[in-house]
């Protein structure tokens, strides 16, 4: 009996998450290149999560800033680090403005990225990335608040036995927390600089 | 005398058929991997392949002494969801240059021995169904590069 109630967890698990894969809000034609403004109230929402120095930080903790949200794991060889990097490059653009962002890489590989394996990963692209994880559900709340579609892709080869499936999507939320734009890995930082720029005057 | 030249010519033109007809060969171009970020037990490794052969060839397997395992992997993203699978062999066609790159097919690093350091250079084994073994050295470029030499943000 409690072997099918496993089951039946699981299912619903996955159901879910196919569901928001489905539903994700940033998938009814948001811009992908982050030149245009969207409006979708939809993404973006309250969760709760653990900084890698071990402090909580929730959806308000960087109320006033503007935040961009990006979720990957770090045995990701190759989206996970151009896109940090892209990251890296536009705060750096942007100097002094980049201390009016606050960028998030939340795990969702909460089993292979502890708090210091995730502390060095992001730092090494720019010490002002923050790194987030978190209990599986907290995790899933985050994603979900988000559309982010996350599962696990089985296979012998890679270490620990899976690769991870994920949306690998930069959201730009403003300084009330509201959803802005998306960059991709298509936007050049260049790019993602000159539309944060915009933003941040819009709003200063 | 006169046996002896038409020996030489034959001799002459024996050595020169291989290469006549073409013996399968692969040029590897810019092979590059990116310096590990902290805390990352994998890498990833970019190149150019060039088939100069008349015929289509495979990259069927990677091997290098910085990582236990080398993969082939392609990245796809659809919807803004980026899947990464293995793949059993890369097709290398005369004509088209196979591109390995951020985004696409790479050799997947894992098990690395040690952090890759921009700046180093490492071996790399390919193995062609038809060229057979070629060595090359791949450089590391910087966290987070997206070209060999490239800077990040690098204005365009």
């Amino acid at each position: 009996m409690r072997r099918y109630s496993h089951y039946a967890v699981a299912f619903a698990a996955l159901l879910g998450l196919f569901g928001i894969w489905l539903t994700g809000p940033w998938r009814s034609g948001g811009p992908r290149d982050g030149s245009a403004t969207l409006q979708a109230p939809s993404i973006g929402g309250s969760f709760t999560l653990t900084a890698t120095d071990g402090s909580t930080v929730t959806d308000q903790t960087y109320r006033g800033k503007i935040m961009l949200v990006y979720f990957g794991y770090t045995f990701c060889p190759d989206a996970c680090p151009t896109t940090l990097n892209d990251i890296a490059a536009a705060l750096a653009e942007l100097g002094a403005l980049a201390d009016r962002i606050q960028a998030l890489f939340i795990t969702i590989d909460p089993q292979r990225d502890t708090r210091k394996v995730l502390a060095d990963y992001a730092k090494s692209f720019d010490p002002r990335i923050v790194g987030l994880t978190g209990t599986p559900a907290q995790i899933a709340v985050a994603a979900k608040a988000y559309g982010v579609y996350y599962a696990p892709y089985k296979t012998a080869d890679a270490p620990g036995g899976y690769l991870m499936d994920h949306t690998s999507v930069v959201f730009v939320m403003n300084e009330e927390g509201r959803f802005v734009a998306t960059f991709t890995q298509d936007t050049p930082p260049a790019q993602m600089a000159d539309r944060l720029r915009k933003l941040i005057a819009k709003t200063s | 005398m006169l046996r002896s030249i038409l020996l030489t010519a034959l001799l002459a033109i024996a050595g020169i058929a291989p290469a006549v007809a073409q013996a399968p060969t692969v040029e590897v171009g810019h092979a590059w991997a990116r310096a590990t970020p902290g805390g990352a037990k994998t890498a990833a490794l970019y190149m150019t392949l060039v088939n100069k052969g008349a015929d289509d060839d495979r990259l069927v397997s990677v091997s290098t002494p910085v990582a236990g395992k080398a993969d082939l992997h392609t990245t796809t993203t659809e919807n803004g969801i980026m899947r990464m699978r293995p793949i059993e062999a890369l097709d290398v066609k005369p004509g088209t240059p196979t591109v390995l790159k951020p985004g696409g097919y790479h050799v997947m690093l894992m098990d690395l021995k040690a952090p890759l350091v921009a700046g180093q250079s490492f071996t790399v084994s390919l193995t062609f169904e038809k060229a057979g073994k070629v060595d090359v050295t791949a450089v590391v470029e910087k966290v987070g590069a997206m070209a060999p030499g490239a800077m990040p943000g690098m204005k365009m």
